[in-house]
Order: structure tokens, then C-alpha cells, then sequence
């Protein structure tokens, strides 16, 4: 058994047990649908009767995701503090493969999200996808990169007071970068317009963050 | 790192200097006109909040590695001077845009980014006061500054070549500088001048926290 595969075993361990602990209260889950929901249901009564450019629309399916990140993604580490189980965390698995599990969870937290929303929205805004491919890309990669920034920020509010306020205070700069390249991302796909450009950006958005979260949580993680 | 009284009435000349070139000596842009002239003060005032981020994450990295809290007094004192260099650079632009372009904000690229960096900074001390206990700080601070830091180049660098921006295009494809010979005597001029305040206010700060630290 190599060290890698008991990192691995660790990983997936820690993204195993959130997932339990949250299939059961479903916290994370309900606030994260419930907060799309509503906001959905505002941008499309908002709309309307109104014809809205794709430009628009691109931006409002991203500020539903956004908000909807904001309020779900940042407990994944502040329940381990109020649970009390940082402890027994730490001495369970190292830090970069807790780090890995909770960047996990947090991807297919926003991932199921996502399989909810986004077919509501094409269908509620009567969205006519000229480049699914794209589209499709854009949104996996734009909502790994979402995920990917909040998990490190999520580790550094844990560790603060004032916790709520504080994560989306801290994360929408960092995000910025990222939502900018994928609304821009979604226009072009649904205009049919190859987003190549967009992608690359998006993609090495998120294997930058991951890579300094890993390389920098150690430091979050252990006092 | 005292700034000794010769320095420090070399260093208030020399933007005097510069502020008075600005408008006698330098003449108006071809393009941009009178409003040109703002191309001395606006650039060297971002280029200082950049250089102040940088080195409050240096002394962040610096924090992490030796956990010494005078390195995080140093990261706090230059991210409070690039607070306020940020700011300076958004208005300079933003009165800039209004004259140039009519509008005081278009969210063209350079403009976003300015205002992200601004955004950085608020966060960045949003989260220092949050926490207590004082090398917790430091290191979550300083681990903020440094993930923020990996986020900028995408907005400096990739985001403008992907989308057309407002901003005028001094540096030209070929990468030579197209500006008049005396604007860039004096631009290089304020370049080192608010370098130079920045280096200035800089172990002012410093200072003062050692100070309080002390006592």
C-alpha cells in the first residue's frame, strides 16, 4: 500500500462522511435550493414579459449560483468547530486529504445544485442554447472553480468570528476573476460563438486555486 | 529604515517638482488633451497599490515560514498604505473616464480590476478584525493575501486581452511605450517620487506599530 493510495483512502473518507452527515440533515442541501429557488423565481418575475438578451440571462444564471454558493459552501469547515470534531479530524487524516474530501463535497454540493437550477432556468427563461458543449463546459468548469475558491475560504473563516458575513465578504473578490470569465463564457455559448478563450482562463483558474489551497491550507487547518 | 531630514525634504521637492512639471513642463497629450496629464499621477498611484500587495504578501510568506509578528506588522502596514493607494488610483481614473469617455464608472477591465484590488484590501482587514488571538491573524491573513494575490494576474493580464477595453493602449503590440519625450521624463519622474512616498509612509507605519508593540 503506497502512501498515495492511503492519501487517496483518507480523501475520500472525509468526503464520504460529509456526504453522510449531510444526506441526513440535509442543512447544507435545503439552504442552498431553497436560496436558488427564490432567487430564480425573482429573476424570472423580474424579466417577465421583457425580451432579455443572452448577454442578461448569462449573467443572471451565474448571480443565482453565485448567491446560492455564498450562502450553502461556506459551513463545510465552521461545522467542524461547532461540532467540536477539528480534533479528531486532524488525527483521522492529514491535512491536504481533508482538504481534498471537503473540496469534494463542496464540487458535488454545487454540482447537484446546479443539475437543479440550470434546467429550471433554461426552461423558465425560454433559453435557446446555440453551443451546448460549450455551455455545458463553461458551467462544470466555472462551478468547480466556484467550488475550488470558497473551500480555502471557507478554512479561513472557520477559524474566525463572525463567520456568515465574513465568507462572502472574503470570497466575492477572489470570485470575481472567475464569474466575469464565465458569464462571458455562457453569452458566446448561447450566441453559438466558440468561448475557447474563456475556457482556458476558466480552467486554470481552477487548477491555480486548488493548487495554492493545497500548497497554503496546512497553515489554516493546523494552529 | 529612518528617513533621515535631507531624504525627507529630497523626497518633498521631488513630487513638487514632478506636480509642477506636470503642467508646465510636460505638454498636453495629442489624443487625450489636458485631461492627458492625469497619466503622471494615475499610474504611479496603481502601480504603488500593486507594489504595496506584494509586499504585504511577501511579508505574509515571510510571517508563515518564521512566524515573527513584526512580519505581520510589516503585511498590515503596507496593506493600509495600499488601501489607500487603491483608492487614489480609482478616483484619479474614475474623474479621468468622466472627462475622457463621459461616465464616472463603465466597468471596462482595468477599471474592475482597480476596484477588486480595492475590494481585496477591504476583505483583507474585514478578516484581521475578526480574529483575536494575534499569530492566528497573521497566518490567516496572511494565507488571504497570498490566495488573492494568485487571483489578480487573471484579471491584469488575461481578462483585458480576452475582452476589448476603454483603457488607451500605452504599451503598443510591439511593446515599446508611445508617449512624448518630456511626459516621460516627468512620468518616470513621479514614478520614483510616489515610489519613494510610499517607501517614505511605509517605515512610518512600520515604526509606529513597533512602538506599539513595545508598549
Amino acid at each position: 500500500m503506497t502512501k498515495y493510495s492511503a492519501w487517496a483512502r483518507e480523501a475520500w473518507a472525509v468526503f464520504q462522511k460529509d456526504l453522510l452527515s449531510e444526506l441526513r440533515t440535509k442543512y447544507a442541501l435545503n439552504a442552498i435550493v431553497m436560496f436558488a429557488i427564490v432567487t430564480l423565481s425573482a429573476v424570472s418575475f423580474a424579466v417577465g414579459q421583457f425580451a432579455v438578451g443572452n448577454d442578461v440571462r448569462a449573467a443572471f444564471l451565474w448571480i443565482v449560483l453565485f448567491f446560492s454558493a455564498m450562502s450553502g459552501l461556506g459551513r463545510v469547515f465552521v461545522k467542524e468547530e461547532d461540532a467540536s470534531t477539528v480534533q479528531v479530524l486532524r488525527l483521522a487524516a492529514r491535512s491536504s486529504a481533508v482538504y481534498t474530501g471537503k473540496l469534494l463535497f463542496n464540487m458535488v454540493l454545487l454540482f447537484a445544485l446546479a443539475a437543479v437550477v440550470v434546467p429550471l432556468f433554461v426552461v423558465l427563461m425560454a433559453l435557446d442554447v446555440l453551443d451546448l458543449v460549450f455551455f455545458v463546459g463553461t458551467l462544470g468548469l466555472g462551478i468547480a472553480g466556484l467550488a475550488g475558491a470558497a473551500t480555502i475560504i471557507a478554512a479561513i473563516i472557520a477559524k474566525a468570528s463572525a463567520k456568515g458575513e465574513l465568507f462572502a465578504v472574503l470570497s466575492f473578490p477572489i470570485l470575481l476573476p472567475l464569474l466575469i470569465t464565465a458569464i462571458g463564457g455562457t453569452r458566446k455559448a448561447l450566441d453559438g460563438v466558440a468561448a475557447a478563450g474563456e475556457f482556458q482562463v476558466l480552467l486554470s483558474y481552477l487548477v491555480v486555486m486548488v493548487t495554492v489551497s493545497l500548497m497554503l491550507f496546512d497553515f489554516v487547518w493546523n494552529d | 529604515m529612518k528617513f533621515s531630514g535631507v531624504l525627507k525634504l529630497l523626497l518633498l521637492f521631488w513630487l513638487g517638482g514632478v506636480i509642477l512639471a506636470a503642467f508646465f513642463y510636460a505638454p498636453a497629450d495629442r489624443a487625450l488633451g489636458e485631461a492627458g496629464r492625469v497619466i503622471i499621477f494615475h499610474i504611479p498611484v496603481a502601480w504603488v497599490t500593486v507594489l504595496a500587495f506584494l509586499v504585504s504578501c511577501v511579508y505574509g510568506v515571510q510571517f508563515l515560514r518564521r512566524r515573527d509578528l513584526g512580519d505581520d506588522l510589516r503585511a498590515a502596514a503596507a496593506a493600509e498604505l495600499g488601501l489607500l493607494f487603491a483608492m487614489l488610483a480609482t478616483v484619479t481614473g474614475s474623474i479621468f473616464a468622466r472627462i475622457t469617455w463621459g461616465s464616472f464608472w463603465n466597468w471596462d477591465p482595468r477599471e474592475t480590476s482597480i476596484f477588486i484590488l480595492l475590494l481585496i484590501y477591504a476583505a483583507y482587514f474585514a478578516l484581521r478584525s475578526a480574529v483575536e488571538d494575534e499569530e492566528r491573524r497573521g497566518r490567516l491573513s496572511a494565507v488571504y493575501a497570498i490566495v488573492a494575490f494568485v487571483t489578480v494576474p487573471f484579471l491584469v493580464f488575461v481578462v483585458p486581452r480576452v475582452y476589448f477595453s476603454l483603457h488607451p493602449d500605452i504599451i503598443t503590440p510591439t511593446g515599446k511605450l508611445e508617449m512624448g519625450a518630456r511626459t516621460l521624463q516627468v512620468f518616470l519622474a513621479s514614478l520614483g517620487g510616489f515610489t519613494g512616498l510610499f517607501a517614505w509612509m511605509y517605515q512610518l507605519a512600520v515604526r509606529i506599530g513597533e512602538r506599539r508593540q513595545q508598549a
